[in-house]
């Protein structure tokens, strides 16, 4: 993945609501995004970084708790760049 | 400030881009938002493209188009974790006019598409991301905000081009909430080889392409494999079910390296050093997921519409977003000429122009294909079942003497946990679809 170029924007474009995700005991996103963004705590909550995300949207596609990952595109110009996909 | 355009097109992927160049050589202000910083930044696929759509919409793709190799070899393999059954065809016609499938890079061929577009007078905005629409006193869509700091872009009509999320369809009403179901994820990797080495492992001849599509490999979940050589790298990547893949709790690329193992895979990948991963969704479901194709002021194409054919037999994307692209072009270019913006007539018009192109011909002639392909026998017992029986045939068992073939696919029907009830169905459904 370190081969990837990301432009990292100032403004996370993932928010995840953390008091949601404490009652969730899937964590699909946990498993199922492809750049393994979504890290689980100890005390039930997510912890989560946009930096390296491909921004595909299988995170809130999966997601069973309504409301919980709120995901909109980078701004204009940040975000992944692929070059040879 | 207001930019005044008479169309945006939200999108510079192969759908927007050719219904900007459509809209443009109608002689229209057209303003194409691209929100990576090049064409093509954003977009991934397999890829294999099928560019002879473009023969009426770009006649010179053959030279200009930046292509990767011409498929002249395409197999379908069939994997277990131990066995592999391909069927391996070849030919020299798909490597000379009119030539058939190319492999392709998408920031390179998304980009040239996109400069035929602003050649036809498109005024290409990249770094720009779309992030609403803006309506006129009666409702209809007028236009888009966008995130740049003084950037709404208003005009009579949009083209939503804005992928397989598409926010603007949402937004606009067109589309629901959306079902993973739906939807599968691919993953890919870009793997680095010299051309030689490429075309000495995949016996090719120079310039010359492979197309591998693989049932099987995806460690139990639903979807399927690809491997494809472009110029100077190859393409290995996996396809997934969303449900099937967080039902197994397992990582995305945890099941791409160990597909990368398989020691069907393994010879052919060796050595090649990682140049890039990257991952996307793709609108699996076709037409019993398509959103409504227009509203007032706004029609909508490309995998926004979920204008892509995942048949299995046929893998197709890039050549539908270009025939939608140009029938969304077209379309708002006519309704504009008659004054009328109106959802009923452009949903109209544009559905006639699709319907009397390939693309809803075959979705709605290929609509059972996805649900058929992610059924549990189609992923998992049929590879099982052919493979064994394939082995058995070809293992000589002396002393004992050859096997009748008849008791031998018997057996194997019985201990592949098949009946003959769902494999008489599975074939008549299948020769519905293509007979």
């Amino acid at each position: 993945m370190a081969t990837t170029e990301f432009r990292v924007a100032p403004d996370a474009h993932i928010v995840v609501d953390g008091d949601a995700c404490r009652g969730c005991t899937t964590r699909e996103c946990v498993t199922a995004c492809p750049a393994g963004l979504f890290v689980p705590l100890s005390d039930g909550g997510i912890l989560f970084n946009y930096e390296q995300c491909f921004e595909c949207g299988t995170c809130y596609m999966v997601c069973n708790t309504h409301g919980a990952i709120t995901w909109r595109y980078p701004e204009g110009g940040a975000g992944v760049v692929y070059r040879h996909s | 400030m207001t930019a005044e355009f008479d169309v945006v097109v939200v999108g510079a992927g192969p759908a927007g881009s050719t219904a900007a160049m459509q809209l443009a050589r109608a002689g229209l202000r057209v303003c194409l938002l691209e929100r990576g910083p090049a064409a093509g930044s954003k977009n991934l696929f397999g890829g294999v493209v099928y560019p002879r759509v473009l023969d009426d919409l770009v006649p010179l793709w053959r030279e200009e188009a930046p292509l990767e190799r011409w498929v002249t070899r395409r197999a379908t393999m069939f994997l277990t974790d131990s066995q592999a059954l391909s069927v391996d065809f070849r030919t020299t016609a798909w490597a000379q006019f009119p030539y058939n499938g190319a492999t392709a890079l998408r920031p390179a061929f998304d980009a040239w598409l996109a400069s035929k577009a602003v050649e036809a007078g498109a005024v290409l905005l990249t770094s720009t991301t779309a992030v609403g629409l803006l309506r006129d006193a009666s409702g209809a869509i007028a236009g888009v905000r966008t995130d740049r700091g003084d950037g709404d872009v208003s005009a009579q009509a949009v083209v939503a081009c804005d992928g397989v999320n598409s926010f603007l369809a949402k937004e606009a009403g067109c589309a629901g909430p959306s079902d993973p179901a739906d939807y599968t994820l691919g993953v890919k990797e870009i793997l680095a080889l010299p051309a030689v080495e490429i075309e000495r492992r995949f016996g090719l001849a120079e310039g010359e392409g492979a197309d591998f599509e693989i049932l099987g490999g995806t460690g139990g979940v639903g979807g399927g494999a690809f491997l494809y050589t472009n110029r100077e790298t190859i393409s290995v990547g996996l396809v997934l079910s969303l449900p099937s893949l967080t039902e197994s709790g397992r990582r995305p690329e945890e099941i791409l390296a160990e597909f990368k193992t398989h020691p069907a895979i393994a010879p052919l990948v060796a050595g090649a050093d990682l140049v890039e991963y990257g991952a996307h969704l793709i609108p699996e479901a076709g037409v019993s997921m398509m959103p409504k194709l227009a509203t007032s002021g706004m029609v909508v194409a490309g995998d926004a519409a979920a204008m892509c054919l995942a048949s299995g037999l046929w893998l197709e994307g890039v050549n539908f977003a270009i025939s939608s692209g140009a029938a969304a072009g077209a379309s708002v270019a006519e309704a504009l000429a008659a004054g009328d913006v109106s959802g009923r007539r452009l949903e109209a018009s544009y559905r006639r122009r699709l319907k009397e192109g390939f693309v809803l011909a075959d979705l709605e002639r290929l609509k059972r294909a996805p649900h058929l392909l992610l059924s549990d026998r189609v992923q998992h017992r049929y590879p099982q079942f052919v493979c064994d029986i394939v082995e058995e045939v070809f293992t000589v068992s002396n002393p004992a003497p050859k096997p009748r073939l008849a008791s031998l696919v018997r057996r194997h029907v019985r201990t592949t946990g098949l009946r003959w009830r769902d494999l008489a169905r599975d074939a008549w459904a299948s020769w519905r679809m293509l007979g």
